[in-house]
């Protein structure tokens, strides 16, 4: 229970013990991925071997690769970078505009939009896949048979990739920033107005600058959840695979102990993502 | 000379029947005033009375349905918010919290693309004059309600406006603070000349702070007028009623001697009070007696230099100690009217006792007489 | 005056419809159509190269063939159950960031936890995989420890593929939880306490009535996540995972049959609506609340 009530101590050693393995339950997977990228082995498995950059840096002079000579790895993580990168601003830019539209106009119909697009949070991400591919090889199938057109980018490919992770993203981004617009105090744009700035001004000084917390971390959540996504890229990629195809593909096959070091390299990144984000926070906090 | 005096004499401020409509209620009613440059004028009416349309009006997030209002003698019939030579202290003051106090207050300088060293010097100036030298890299929420009110002031008057409105700004204070910035507020308008406009339903702080007030009840106002006119002479039932406290009675008027109407008040208690307006013998009509306009006496015989004047008999009800605004509610003797009295400041009727059966009288010269208004829908 | 007004009008329509078409550009063609079209798809049935009729062959290949029935059932059971499992794990470690820690311990913990999930699922899945295959470090640490004679595979079993789940799935769970036993004031347990209450009593009166709409938030998300994961049952369940979504993959990417793919797309969606909706009703909340709860 509460700490002002009192607690038996065989209720609080069990809430330390459950806390521990719950700890231990939740970083092991993590810390085993991170150790074995360092094994002088040749698959990511015991006994321990010794040290070795070996997976990062190494050449194919020893029948090793290394994450950074591995062409086909680099190659899908700038996939997923650029991918992420589309997302990313998309789903900030039109989750902006729902979230003024949501907040702010007035239009019949409103409250059924408003529902519809939370629809796309509780479909399943393989079915999100498999409709936008369906229906988009459909209207480009219609526009090569009626028009002669060949509508390349509704092919599985990235175009497609970039618009079904969008379709559900850009809901998330639209619930963070209306969250954050709803508790806006008009009275400051009514303010600005008084002192002579325009429309425009306002938007720029005051109402942006207010949102920008939500806008970073709706982008930041974005970004990540476009870079992570595995179940709608799946249906959808073509000939370029992002990251996460590139290693569920390696690591069906049984892979070598450079997909432990691109999985250090994406902690490390994401780490450093959060970090930073945590920094800006708590500086705001202060 | 000649042009400076009629820029003078010219209002900051006119309105001319500004009528604001809601649907079919009816939030500003014809309203006509003008406020004088430099003065500090009030509008003082009940949540709800429609002061708040008004001011939107006047600064320009409302459009009028009829009417015109004119600043400085321009008319500001389709003038945006932002191109109107008025600023507003808001009601919760509505200081930006993205931005620093300097910030704040160049806020309008930067809109009117003053050059950045021009602005900071300003904002400082500004600061300065209002007793915040040295805050500017302060953030909004590190001040306290008082500074953050005067930065509010200070965003507002950098820009020279014409008028400066104001939203009831001291209503979030608490007391002790709100009475010491009554005071500063006064003083901050008389340093800078600036013509204020400002929005209440304390009518301490109209009272206190203004030159003029307008006291607006139901989208139109009731009484023009100085404080000391508010007080003393009241034109309706309604500003004697609402401005300072008062003893209201409704009763009949039984007789009218010129000036003075006899009114037997709905509990049968028998007064004499001053006319105000036509009233005639057997109409309904509502009185006030200030409680400082009543006088208190042990005995009847206390009260006999006070010649002319009927002396009532009642019985204290309950002492209300408030310092130097004590008063005593008392129960006239025959009606149980229950009547307020100011007790006077000397002390003398401190011991006074729940039960005590005591006399007071009141100059009939100074109770308010009205027919009593219609019945409201 | 009126031309003003005018003006003003058709800026506010302008600004409306800028706004507007993005919105429903989103929502018709990546939502609405699409999902029309694939119910379109899955009831229609090819008779010639090219050439379809409306049927509802699909569907009945769903109910006549065993194991795609069989799969789906697993699925929705294996799904349930995780769940369960997810919020029987969570509710205690969110108890102790929400009640228990003092001060910034909470806020760390809370961080803690949420930790593992900015790293990618294949990251989390991989270290399941280095973790429990036969040549992997537990069953390595089994034999050492003589509890085992050999080293055991403990991949591709259901348990495996239930503790993937679990693990992925704790994040969605611990947020929601965390976010209404916070806003539980400590002073209405501390009254049933005063009242008489013993543990057990506060948590049922009190504490799971408060936190209702988080766990329900908490289990809808779970549950809907589950059903719809494919990387985590593949991988760790390997073939014997008979994971619904890879009926789904296999249908629509290698057989190319899309009639059938899009069947079975709906069938999971219609079990995944049906769960969300049964949630709702169970909890007697508006679902967007509980989405904007997560």
């Amino acid at each position: 229970m509460i700490p002002s009530l009192p607690r038996p101590l065989w209720l609080r050693a069990s809430t330390a013990v459950f806390l521990v393995a719950f700890l231990v339950f939740l970083f092991l997977p993590l810390v085993i991925v991170a150790v074995f990228a360092f094994n002088d082995a040749n698959y990511p498995a015991p006994p321990w071997h010794g040290f070795t950059l070996d997976w990062f840096l190494g050449n194919d002079s020893a029948g090793r690769v290394g994450l950074f000579r591995d062409t086909q790895l680099l190659a899908s993580i700038w996939t997923s970078f650029v991918v992420a990168c589309w997302v990313t601003v998309l789903a900030v830019v039109v989750g902006t505009a729902n979230a003024f539209l949501m907040e702010r106009a007035d239009f019949p119909g409103k409250g059924a939009l408003s529902m519809l697009m939370l629809v796309p949070l509780v479909i399943p991400g393989v079915i999100l896949g498999i409709s936008i591919l369906a229906f988009a090889s459909r209207v480009a199938d219609f526009a090569s048979d009626v028009f002669g057109l060949e509508l390349d980018f509704l092919r599985p490919g990235l175009p497609l990739v970039v618009l079904g992770q969008f379709s559900y993203i850009v809901a998330i981004a639209t619930l963070t920033i209306s969250a954050r617009l709803k508790r806006f105090d008009r009275t400051l744009e009514d303010a600005a107005l008084n002192l002579g700035a325009t429309r425009p001004a306002v938007l720029r000084t005051i109402t942006l600058p207010y949102l920008r917390p939500a806008l970073v971390g709706s982008a930041a959540i974005a970004f990540l959840m476009s870079f992570e996504n595995f179940n709608t890229t799946l249906m959808l990629v073509g000939a370029d695979s992002p990251l996460t195809i590139m290693m569920y593909g390696r690591m069906r096959e049984g892979a070598t102990p450079v997909l432990n070091a691109v999985s250090l390299f994406l902690m490390v990144a994401s780490a450093l993502l959060a970090l930073t984000l945590m920094r800006r926070n708590d500086r705001k906090d202060a | 000379m000649a042009a400076n005096s009629t820029a003078a004499a010219r209002p900051d401020l006119e309105a001319h029947a500004v009528i604001k409509r809601f649907g079919h209620q009816v939030a500003v009613d014809a309203v006509s005033f003008s406020v004088a440059r430099g003065s500090f004028f009030s509008i003082l009416g009940p949540s709800g009375c429609g002061k708040t349309t008004l001011l939107r009006m006047i600064a320009g997030f409302i459009a009028p349905d009829g009417g015109d209002i004119r600043i400085g003698g321009r008319s500001m019939a389709g003038v945006a918010p932002n191109r109107r030579p008025v600023n507003m202290v808001f009601q919760h003051l509505a200081l930006f919290p993205m931005m620093n106090v300097a910030e704040n207050v160049a806020f309008g300088l930067a809109r009117r693309a003053v050059p950045r060293a021009e602005r900071t010097r300003k904002a400082e100036a500004m600061l300065e004059r209002v007793g915040l030298a040295g805050a500017g890299l302060k953030r909004v929420d590190e001040l306290s309600g008082g500074q953050r009110q005067r930065v509010a002031i200070a965003r507002s008057l950098v820009l020279e406006p014409t008028l400066l409105l104001l939203d009831e700004p001291l209503g979030a204070l608490d007391l002790k603070l709100r009475e010491h910035m009554k005071i500063e507020l006064k003083q901050l308008q008389s340093a800078f000349g600036t013509t204020f406009v400002y929005i209440t339903h304390d009518q301490s702080e109209a009272l206190v702070l203004s030159d003029h007030v307008g006291v607006m009840n139901r989208g139109h106002f009731e009484q023009l007028g100085t404080p000391q006119e508010l007080y003393y002479a009241p034109a309706t039932p309604f500003v004697a009623a609402f401005v300072g406290a008062n003893n209201r009675m409704t009763g009949k008027a039984s007789a009218v001697h010129g000036e003075l109407v006899d009114v037997t008040t709905d509990a049968g208690w028998r007064i004499r009070a001053r006319r105000i307006g036509t009233i005639g013998v057997g109409a309904a009509v509502e009185a006030f007696v200030r409680p400082e306009a009543a006088t208190i006496g042990r005995t009847s015989a206390e009260l006999a230099p006070l010649a002319g004047q009927v002396v009532h008999a009642g019985d204290v009800e309950s002492l209300l100690f408030d310092g130097a605004n004590s008063a005593v509610l008392v129960r006239e003797a025959a009606s149980r009217f229950e009547f307020r009295i100011a007790l006077p400041q000397t002390g003398r009727y401190a011991d006074l006792k729940v039960g005590e059966r005591i006399a007071f009288s009141f100059d009939p010269e100074r109770a308010a007489c009205f027919a009593a208004p219609p019945a409201h829908a | 005056m009126l031309e003003a007004t005018a003006t003003a009008a058709w800026h506010r329509r302008l600004m409306l419809g800028l706004l507007l078409a993005p919105a429903l550009l989103w929502l018709f063609a990546l939502i609405v159509l699409p999902h029309l079209d694939l119910a379109l798809l899955s009831f229609r049935e090819p008779v010639a190269p090219r050439k379809y009729v409306p049927s509802l062959a699909q569907y009945r290949t769903f109910f006549a063939e065993p194991l795609y029935w069989h799969v789906f059932m697993r699925t929705a059971i294996l799904s349930a159950l995780a769940t369960a499992l997810t919020l029987l794990i969570a509710f205690p470690v969110a108890w102790t960031i929400a009640k228990l820690a003092r001060g910034r311990m909470g806020a760390l913990l809370f961080v803690v936890c949420l930790i593992p999930f900015w790293v990618s699922e294949t990251v989390r899945t991989l270290g399941w995989m280095i973790l429990l295959r036969e040549s992997g470090v537990l069953p390595a640490l089994l034999v050492r420890l003589g509890l085992t004679n050999g080293p055991v595979e403990l991949l591709y079993h259901d348990a495996t593929i239930l503790v993937g789940l679990v693990y992925t799935s704790l994040l969605f769970m611990v947020v929601p939880l965390v976010g209404s036993l916070e806003s539980l004031d400590n002073s209405l347990i501390e009254a049933a306490y005063d009242l008489g209450s013993g543990g057990f009593a506060i948590l049922r009166k009190i504490v799971i009535p408060h936190a209702a709409p988080g766990i329900t938030a908490g289990c809808i998300v779970v549950f809907m996540l589950t059903l719809g994961n494919y990387l985590t049952p593949t991988l760790l369940g390997g073939k014997n995972s008979l994971w619904f979504t890879e009926q789904i993959y296999t249908q629509f990417i290698t057989r190319f049959n899309w009639e059938q793919g899009a069947a079975f797309g709906f069938l999971l969606l219609a079990l995944s609506t049906a769960m969300v909706w049964f949630g709702l009703k169970l909890s007697g909340q508006r679902f967007s609340d509980v989405m904007r709860r997560t």
